[in-house]
């Protein structure tokens, strides 16, 4: 399966010739190289997903790693090296199968969603390089190539959410996204020096076999302030994936991040990029399991309370794309507690196959959602839903995707959400009672603030004014207020990407997902929990009944309940002042007691031997500076009189 | 004959002079008519030390030969570089040559 790598370097070269030659092509010839390529990327991809699942990748029941190519890159000691290849097994097949899929649907839906933007070829140029790091980091044969892609996806990371780099709002957006990732994967990287010290190794192979007997046997004994070594090891490298993937309290990069275009949004901060922090802990779960379980432990508390914070905010946000910001967070929180909770092997590592469940179908589903915010932003031109209202009849195909969205989302059967999170809660349900508990909770959250965006930007109709309404489509401006000119439905190349979205979205929660991933890489047979699947439908259905009585109708309700939760709600609008804290976190505590010591220090001391050396340089050729007068007589004079001096003491010495 | 010691002493007085001038003359066609006084004293060496030491030999003579051709050349040059320093100064005062300090 060598012609795998293809699927790597076709994007990189993407992004050289568009990034080098781009600004010499026309707009649309840069879009639609990119496209095609990115076509053709998923053409392979979806050749070597059937090849891996239906052909070769099975070998008696057990799903085996393949690793079609890998070479050493740099040598450090006998045993300590870094490679580069690629890695097959059934998660990083499907990745490929995720990313490839949904990229292709971004590329396509920008050629009509970025048309005529300033740094289109640019755009398109990091696009492609944004879909070569994330494929090279989930087929990373070893933590470090990871690491090194990881480091690439926060950089095109960057440039993507900065695209728009006049805008002031942008610039920071990026900056921060960066810092906090960054900072993050600054553990990472620790946790990372850590393992491969003891182990000496960074393969992902050797790390993970036996149930990670290596990583147990190595890191065994050794205890750093209380905690054992493979705990730090495991907790720092999941800050590196916390980082990643927003949890709590390394989210606030995420919301900011939507400062990027839409599609944008879509791809990096919905379906691919964020989940890069599960991906690692998935990847990592046997090392995880058998090495640290107390990790695991708190990846699932930390999950558990992100999940339910980040949904709380979300419910109190008005601009759309910050809503589905704060549900992405919620939602990855999920697939971390899935892992957090899962066992390992066969049907206990139920947690393990819905985390990565969740985490396919949700790319679909939350790319769908981005991808349709996005072409009601195109139409409406604002993010903020007191914009929107009653958008159903001028745009049916991104209402009708939307709602599919939004019922996969909510849990309800048949369409994808549902199974997948069904098996979440399954796998919560017997053991931890508290986090399942929360989960359901949270489920009925997700699906009353997915309900009430979507009530907020189609429905919303004001109180008794159905006429007006119906007249609204011949005086145009009636009952959607603030619009400039009619709005209209997007374009074709937008559409057709929610369409193909959309179907995925409905469909891709019926396939046999345990047949396929597991935590011990044996198929096992997952069936529906119909106690606790009646409980999150029942939730679900719960949270669209309220947000249909709050917001199918424009009223006065739901400033009401605001009003009465007082400063809970505020809170919650200002997403519990958490920016504010870390804020206050960098600039009181950290600028004011570390950062300004060392400034006065390297200016007082450091600069000050600097200007000493300087000023005492100048003054002694202020001194000296006057015998260089231009009066060549004067030299002359000079020169004369050094003669005779020099004559008279050879003379008389 | 005459002791070489006279020619010295001309030679000597010639040079000191031209010396002199050189330093405090502040026209510069003064000042290149001291250094011809100069490059004209070693020319009175070397043909006094050539008269007395080696009298079979013409070596030291036709140094002064070429010393009296360079000097021209050195004359003629120095006359472009004084005229072309009157054209963009307007004077030929020593004083006012110290643009290339700056």
């Amino acid at each position: 399966m060598e012609y795998s790598l293809f699927i790597l370097v076709a994007p990189f070269f993407l992004f050289l010739v568009l990034g080098l030659l781009g600004m010499k092509m026309k707009p649309k010839v840069a879009g639609i190289i990119g496209t095609i390529g990115m076509g053709l990327c998923a053409i392979c991809a979806y050749t070597v997903a059937y090849q891996y699942f239906f052909q070769t990748g099975k070998v008696g029941e057990v799903w085996q790693q393949i690793i079609p190519l890998n070479f050493e890159w740099l040598r450090f000691t006998e045993n300590l090296h870094i490679d580069l290849g690629i890695l097959l097994d059934p998660i990083s097949v499907m990745m490929l199968v995720v990313i490839t899929t949904v990229s292709l649907m971004v590329h396509i839906y920008s050629l009509g969603y970025m048309h005529g933007e300033t740094g289109f070829q640019r755009y398109y140029a990091l696009l492609s390089l944004f879909s070569f790091s994330m494929l090279g980091l989930v087929v990373a044969t070893n933590i470090f190539q990871m690491y090194i892609f990881w480091e690439l996806v926060g950089v095109s990371s960057y440039s993507l959410i900065g695209f728009y780099y006049t805008k002031p709002s942008a610039v920071s957006a990026s900056k921060k996204a960066f810092i906090v990732t960054r900072f993050a994967d600054l553990g990472f990287l620790i946790g990372i020096l850590i393992l491969s010290y003891y182990t000496k190794t960074f393969d992902f192979g050797t790390l993970t076999a036996n149930h990670a007997e290596l990583v147990t046997t190595s890191l065994a004994g050794g205890t750093f302030m209380g905690l054992s070594l493979a705990t730090w090891a495991l907790t720092l490298i999941f800050m590196g994936g916390a980082g990643k993937s927003a949890m709590f309290p390394l989210h606030i990069w995420l919301p900011d991040a939507m400062e990027g275009p839409t599609p944008v949004s879509a791809l990096i901060h919905a379906a691919t990029m964020v989940v890069a922090g599960v991906f690692l802990v998935a990847r990592l779960f046997p090392v995880y399991f058998f090495a640290a379980p107390d990790v695991l432990e708190l990846i699932a508390y930390v999950g558990t309370f992100t999940a339910l914070f980040a949904a709380v905010i979300a419910i109190t946000q008005t601009d759309i794309k910050r809503v589905l910001a704060f549900s992405t967070i919620s939602q990855i929180a999920y697939m971390m507690v899935a892992l957090g909770v899962s066992d390992y092997g066969g049907h206990d590592g139920l947690g393990y196959m819905a985390s990565m469940f969740h985490l396919f179908t949700h790319a679909f589903f939350k790319a769908l959602l981005f991808l349709g915010a996005g072409s009601v932003i195109h139409a409406v031109h604002s993010n903020e839903m007191s914009q929107m209202g009653n958008l159903r009849k001028y745009m049916p195909i991104t209402n009708i995707t939307f709602a599919i969205a939004c019922l996969a989302i909510a849990g309800i059967p048949p369409f994808s959400g549902f199974f997948s999170k069904d098996e979440i809660l399954a796998a919560a349900f017997h053991n931890h009672p508290l986090i399942f508990w929360t989960l359901w909770a949270v489920a009925g959250l997700t699906a009353f603030y997915m309900w009430r965006l979507y009530y907020c930007i189609f429905w919303n109709t004001p109180k008794g004014d159905l006429a007006a309404e119906h007249s609204a489509d011949s005086n145009s401006l009636q009952g959607v207020g603030g619009h400039h000119h009619t709005p209209h439905e997007s374009p074709w190349t937008m559409a057709a990407p929610l369409i193909i979205l959309a179907v995925f979205s409905v469909f891709s929660g019926l396939i046999p997902f345990a047949d396929f991933i597991s935590s011990d890489n044996r198929p096992f047979h997952a069936h529906i929990d119909w106690v606790v699947a009646s409980l999150s439908i029942g939730v679900g259905v719960i949270g669209i009944a309220i947000a249909t009585v709050l917001y199918l109708k424009k009223s006065d309700k739901p400033a009401e309940i605001a009003q009465s939760l007082g400063v809970f709600y505020k809170a919650a609008l200002h997403k519990f002042y958490l920016d504010e804290v870390w804020m206050w976190v960098t600039q009181t505590v950290i600028f004011k007691y570390i950062c300004m010591p060392i400034a006065w220090f390297d200016r007082h001391i450091i600069d000050a031997a600097m200007n000493g050396l300087a000023w005492t340089t100048q003054k002694s050729a202020d001194s000296v500076k006057g015998l260089q007068s231009g009066q060549v007589q004067f030299y002359a004079w000079v020169f004369v009189a050094g003669s005779i001096l020099i004559a008279v003491l050879v003379l008389f010495t | 004959m005459i002791k070489v010691e006279y020619y010295l002493i001309i030679s000597t007085l010639m040079f000191f002079i031209g010396i002199f001038g050189f330093i405090t003359r502040k026209n510069m066609i003064a000042i290149l008519i001291s250094l011809e006084l100069v490059l004209n004293a070693v020319e009175i060496n070397f043909a006094a030390f050539n008269r007395y030491l080696y009298p079979h030999q013409l070596e030291g003579m036709f140094f002064t030969l070429f010393g009296i051709a360079i000097t021209a050349a050195e004359s003629a040059v120095a006359l472009a570089i004084i005229i072309n320093a009157y054209r963009s100064i307007g004077n030929i005062n020593i004083n006012n040559m110290n643009k290339m300090k700056n």
